[in-house]
């Protein structure tokens, strides 16, 4: 279980986060929502301990995550971040391979078992025959599907993810989603895309402005009178046989020359 | 709650077996072990020949008897001349372990640096050592500064200015909060200047014609000082220290290339890893410095040679990096000491006389690749 218990940050005088707060139990996928700058990349970073909060505490089954240490936390949460790939060409099964960092120590090369749990990685997410390409070389999708392996390697329990759709088509932002949504781990997850987060979560966490908004089942969550005020949207809500659709226009309301 | 959330599958638990792959691995693991076996016996020959090459020429045969009889007692009888026994014991073989002692530090120097600001453009000087050695040494030469050294005075005063640099940098750098690879350059080009600018106030400021020549043959770069002493001793064991460290930090290297968030959720400490690797770093280009002057472009382009051969995972750049820039500096300083004969070339005209032209071949294959 991972959580985050009215957690406060502030870049300088910014108040980025304000009593927010997160928990997801074992084998659920948590998502965190809210339009830009509310604060679920922020929230996401301290999850995994790149940003200490002000207030509040963060918990990895109930350790305070400042307290573990670096590799400890590294084999027990794995994270895909939004990051660039550094110029350096490694492969992707280099790039992989890196996930078993937490699990070796400095004097240990890399066995058998790290060879083969980086396979099953690579060919979970369809990306085996990427395995001898550069990395950088690759298309984003294929970098994504790359990163979310090098995650599962990792063979942490719980697994963040920041955004995993950016840069994807339809397809693979469905594929992406679906391959997370059944991993049985701890999952928190940023989405920009209300309609996939409907479809993956088991429950959503509604941000605006650093607060929790809404926080519940995506379908007491997507709900128009809850969405609108965060979005500034117009949004119409169809109950489908298999979840919740979302179709969005711009509400009248927003006076011209602001962007909604 | 959607219905895809049913029928859930562990992560990779138990049906890891099934797959018997190394990725190539193993493979790779053959190729980097041929390359750096073939470049030690490329270094060795390259000892023996660069001991061998100079004003007086000397076989290998001898060479080889010369430095067994010197270090293994063997052969026991002598069947040289006195003058090849000195110029092969006393004056050669030094500057040749120094020359590939230095190449190799500066290569991996480079390698770690280039990882740590993520900037393949970087060099070990970037980091201010230099102008901080050169600084030190200029005060040594011009000014007598670290005269109770004695005969070690200019290297003395060189580390003391390198260390002092890189210290300055760090508390520059740290000064906006935490470290970063961005302060880190900022930090290391404005201390930089500043100690450039202090090197030549005094050389202005000395009015020895002279010593000003010899500042600027140091500041080029010069293997001439070796000879068996401490400070050789010294440079040994600081690079030697320095490869081990950077060969077990391989994998911290590889992450904090990528970038600190991932180094991050990879269980390294970016800031601190950063901190441990300036030390080390600091420590290892101030020693090198301070024994043969500011040698550029060993640093800038090894590293982007040894990855072309065996690609960038530091376990395997490391290594190949050492033993290339250990070769590739005893040459140039081969060429330092003929290519004028009787007089001695600085050692970095060389160095950036060959290194240029390669950094712009890479440049343009960096560019055409895409990347």
């Amino acid at each position: 279980m991972i959580s985050a218990r009215d957690v406060s940050f502030a870049y300088g005088d910014t108040l980025v986060l304000d009593g927010a707060r997160v928990t997801a139990t074992p084998g659920r996928v948590v998502g965190l929502i809210g339009p830009n700058g509310s604060g679920k990349t922020t929230l996401l970073r301290t999850l995994y301990g790149a940003l200490a909060p002000r207030a509040g505490l963060v918990t990895l089954d109930e350790t305070p995550v400042g307290e573990l240490k670096p590799r400890e936390l590294a084999r027990r949460l794995a994270v895909v971040v939004q990051e660039g790939t550094g110029e350096l060409p490694l492969t992707v099964t280099e790039t992989v391979l890196l996930g078993r960092a937490p699990h070796l120590s400095t004097f240990q090369r890399h066995g058998r078992d790290d060879y083969r749990v980086a396979a099953a990685s690579l060919e979970r997410v369809g990306a085996r025959h990427l395995a001898g390409r550069v990395f950088a070389g690759l298309s984003g999708g294929e970098k994504q599907r790359v990163l979310i392996a090098r995650a599962l390697a990792q063979q942490a329990d719980h697994l963040l993810l920041d955004e995993p759709t950016n840069h994807l088509d339809i397809r693979y932002q469905h594929e992406v989603l679906q391959l997370v949504s059944r991993l049985d781990v701890t999952t928190v997850v940023v989405l920009h895309d209300l309609n996939l987060a409907a479809r993956y979560c088991d429950e959503l966490v509604l941000l605006d402005g650093g607060r929790v908004a809404a926080a519940g089942t995506p379908d007491a969550v997507l709900r128009p009178e809850m969405l609108e005020p965060v979005y500034r949207i117009g949004v119409q809500r169809i109950d489908a046989g298999d979840g919740v659709q979302l179709l969005f226009r711009p509400l009248d309301a927003v006076p011209e020359g602001v962007s909604a | 709650m959607s219905s895809t959330t049913t029928g859930r599958d562990t992560v990779l638990a138990d049906t890891v077996t099934e797959f018997d792959d190394d990725l190539g691995q193993g493979a790779q693991r053959r190729r980097t072990a041929l390359w750096i076996g073939g470049l030690s016996a490329g270094l060795l020959v390259t000892l023996v020949l660069a001991v061998g090459l100079g004003a007086v020429a000397i076989d290998p045969g001898t060479v080889a008897r010369i430095v067994g009889h010197h270090a293994l007692g063997s052969p026991a009888d002598v069947t040289w001349t006195r003058a090849e026994d000195s110029i092969v014991w006393q004056v050669r073989l030094p500057r040749v372990i120094l020359g590939a002692v230095v190449g190799a530090a500066l290569a991996v120097c480079g390698v770690a640096l280039q990882a740590m600001v993520r900037n393949l453009l970087a060099d070990p000087y970037l980091l201010g050592v230099t102008s901080g050695a050169s600084t030190g040494a200029a005060a040594a030469i011009l000014f007598g500064l670290g005269a109770g050294f004695g005969e070690n005075a200019l290297s003395a005063s060189a580390f003391l200015g390198a260390l002092g640099a890189s210290a300055a940098v760090f508390v520059v750098a740290r000064a906006g909060g935490r470290i970063t690879s961005l302060r880190l350059l900022m930090a290391g080009v404005a201390v930089g200047y500043a100690l450039y600018a202090a090197t030549s106030f005094l050389i202005f400021a000395s009015d020895s014609a002279e010593g000003a020549r010899s500042v600027l043959f140091w500041l080029l770069g010069s293997l001439g000082l070796a000879r068996w002493s401490w400070p050789l001793a010294i440079v040994v064991v600081v690079v030697a220290l320095t490869l081990a460290a950077l060969l077990l930090w391989r994998r911290r290297l590889d992450a904090l290339a990528i970038g600190d968030e991932t180094a991050h959720t990879l269980g390294v400490p970016p800031t601190r890893f950063r901190v441990q690797l300036l030390v080390v770093v600091s420590l290892c280009v101030g020693a090198v410095v301070a024994a043969s002057g500011g040698i550029g472009f060993v640093g800038l382009v090894i590293p982007h040679v040894a990855r072309r051969f065996v690609g960038a995972a530091h376990g395997r750049v490391v290594p190949v990096a050492a033993l290339i820039g250990a070769i590739f500096l005893v040459w140039a300083d081969v060429a330092a000491r003929t290519v004028l004969e009787p007089r001695e070339l600085p050692i970095g005209i060389i160095t950036a006389l060959v290194g240029a032209p390669f950094l712009l071949i890479l440049v343009r294959r960096f560019h055409s690749a895409g990347a």
